[in-house]
């Protein structure tokens, strides 16, 4: 095992890459993610395999895609405005069932909106990366260790289903540095053969054909549905989540990311003046823990997702709840990273036993609206 | 030992990362938890910089100081950004070259260092921020000499491998550092 080294999250992302046999990388710069694109630029070279900066998010996700078909383990990177430009390319390397993963290093939004960190892209990243009946896996760390522990896990399972992976991370975790053990390199002969790429064959196999277009409905139907089959079966098995203190909670916050970290805090603080909270944190955004949330249901027991955002998970706790508990939101948006005594005071407001959808309005009396 | 949230703010180019890179690194070399969050807005290309860092015994909840048990402020605009979120009980220290000011706080501990000043006099220009981290380094105990030299050695890139005389030097300054009589 390597030492305990000091990193950023966005390089801990670029080396654990490296070491999990990533030797494509394809991207355009954009803060809070550009040191990412920025390691990978010296290391890749180094490591004898390819780095391109593209003209654009466009051209970056259709590389990925070339790379992905030719049977590369391929990334690219980028943050939430780019990652929109990326969405068709997504989209094709899902209906084309392409392995690839795609790092979203959160800002805020909508439109070019800021620079810092935000979790505003939940629904993007996991209702609607791009058209059609398609998903991505989520993962969504919330340490760098975490970072550098994911993106192997994000390879192979992008080559065991076939199917891209993204890393949503956020401005935030990328920029800041903690202690990281960094995963031992891979051996790359180690990955399972992609028996379907295009990758050249010398005429001593049929051909293997990757696309996405299937003008006859009912081949698209088939296309679609043995896909979902798949998808089935990671909702059954690939659902991850950290589960802390929630045995004897009164309150369960939900949390990933980032905030994860905020809302940790303000339970322990919670716990210091007698208020039993807990914490789930989703480590997959899709597929969704549900099962952690619904193990957690009990009686007199009430949810609080807290979010870098105007409430997107929130919708996915409710969908688990299904109407069987309270389930509150608290949440910043643009950049602004709630305080811990901020998630506190919405910790002491759903413990005593109302139910809330609040974020920081401006001359609104203080409670918001349901 | 204690948790200790640290905030660091002054002009970019003042070295504030590179001094919170430090005090983090002598606490990862200490075997505790810790973190390193820097301000990554416009402020970077030339506005004020700040940098958060926290040392704990526990796993690190949010990277974010909000209320800092000591600020080190290295120019005017942070000091009147962030003197009255530090704890009571906590420390202020201050480049006195840069920030020629008074502390009205009187639940707080409060160093005025000549860092910039200091720095010039001893042939260490550029090297006031790490002057600093040797008062903090006074002040706090959070680590000792040894291991702060440790992280000098770590944290100065090997291109620049000359400077680590230096940097070590700025920092027994800051540590040997006494301040002048209390300012009124």
């Amino acid at each position: 095992m390597s030492e305990k080294v000091l990193m950023k999250g966005n390089e801990a992302l670029a080396e654990a890459a490296l070491r999990a046999g990533c030797r494509n990388f394809f991207g355009y710069p954009i803060t809070p993610q550009t040191e990412l694109a920025a390691y990978m630029a010296k290391r890749m070279p180094k490591a004898g395999g390819n780095y391109l900066q593209a003209e654009s998010e466009v051209a970056a996700i259709n590389m990925v895609y070339g790379a992905a078909a030719a049977g590369a383990r391929v990334m690219t990177s980028s943050s939430s405005p780019g990652v929109s430009l990326k969405s068709e390319g997504i989209s094709y390397l899902i209906g084309a069932d392409l392995p690839a993963v795609i790092i979203n290093v959160q800002r805020g939004g909508p439109g070019l909106g800021g620079i810092q960190p935000s979790q505003a892209d939940y629904w993007m990243a996991t209702r609607a990366t791009g058209h059609g009946d398609g998903h991505v896996i989520v993962f969504a760390p919330s340490t760098v260790q975490e970072m550098a522990d994911l993106v192997a896990k994000a390879f192979d399972l992008a080559d065991r289903y076939r199917v891209p992976v993204m890393i949503l991370a956020d401005g935030l975790l990328g920029q800041m540095m903690e202690p990281v053990v960094l995963p031992d390199p891979i051996d790359t002969a180690e990955i399972p053969a992609k028996d379907w790429a295009a990758n050249g064959h010398k005429g001593l196999r049929p051909h293997n054909t990757i696309s996405s277009l299937f003008l006859v409905a009912q081949q698209l139907e088939d296309s679609v549905l043995a896909r979902h089959d798949r998808y089935q079966l990671i909702k059954e098995v690939e659902q991850m989540a950290q589960e802390e203190q929630v045995e004897d909670a009164e309150v369960v916050v939900v949390a990933y990311g980032a905030a994860a970290r905020v809302c940790r805090s303000a339970m322990h603080k919670a716990r210091e003046e007698g208020i039993r909270a807990g914490l789930i944190r989703p480590i997959t955004l899709w597929p969704f823990p549900t099962d952690s949330i619904v193990r957690a249901l009990g009686p007199g027991r009430a949810f609080l997702s807290v979010e870098f955002s105007t409430g997107q998970m929130v919708e996915d706790v409710r969908l688990a709840v299904e109407g069987r508990a309270p389930v509150s939101f608290f949440g910043h948006t643009g950049g602004v990273v709630p305080t811990p005594d901020e998630v506190l005071g919405a910790i002491r407001r759903a413990a005593s036993g109302e139910r809330f959808n609040e974020l920081p309005f401006k001359n609104r009396p203080k409670g918001g609206v349901l | 030992m204690a948790n200790l949230d640290i905030m660091l703010a002054g002009f970019g180019g003042q070295g504030i990362l590179f001094a919170g890179k430090l005090a983090a690194y002598a606490g990862m070399l200490e075997g505790r938890e810790i973190s390193w969050l820097p301000s990554y807005g416009p402020e970077m290309r030339g506005g004020t910089a700040n940098c958060s860092v926290c040392l704990s015994d526990e796993p690190i909840g949010s990277p974010l100081v909000v209320e800092p048990d000591v600020l080190v402020a290295m120019n005017m605009p942070s000091f009147d950004k962030f003197a009255d979120k530090v704890k009571p009980g906590g420390n202020i220290i201050v480049d006195s070259t840069m920030a020629d000011v008074c502390c009205m706080r009187r639940d707080v501990g409060f160093s005025r260092v000549p860092a910039t000043q200091l720095a010039e006099d001893n042939g260490l220009k550029g090297l006031a921020n790490v002057i600093l981290i040797g008062r903090l380094l006074k002040l706090t105990g959070f680590s000792d000499l040894a291991t702060l030299d440790a992280a000098i050695e770590k944290s100065v890139p090997p291109h620049k491998a000359d400077l680590v005389g230096f940097n070590k030097k700025a920092l027994r300054i800051g540590h040997e550092f006494v301040d002048a009589e209390e300012c009124q």
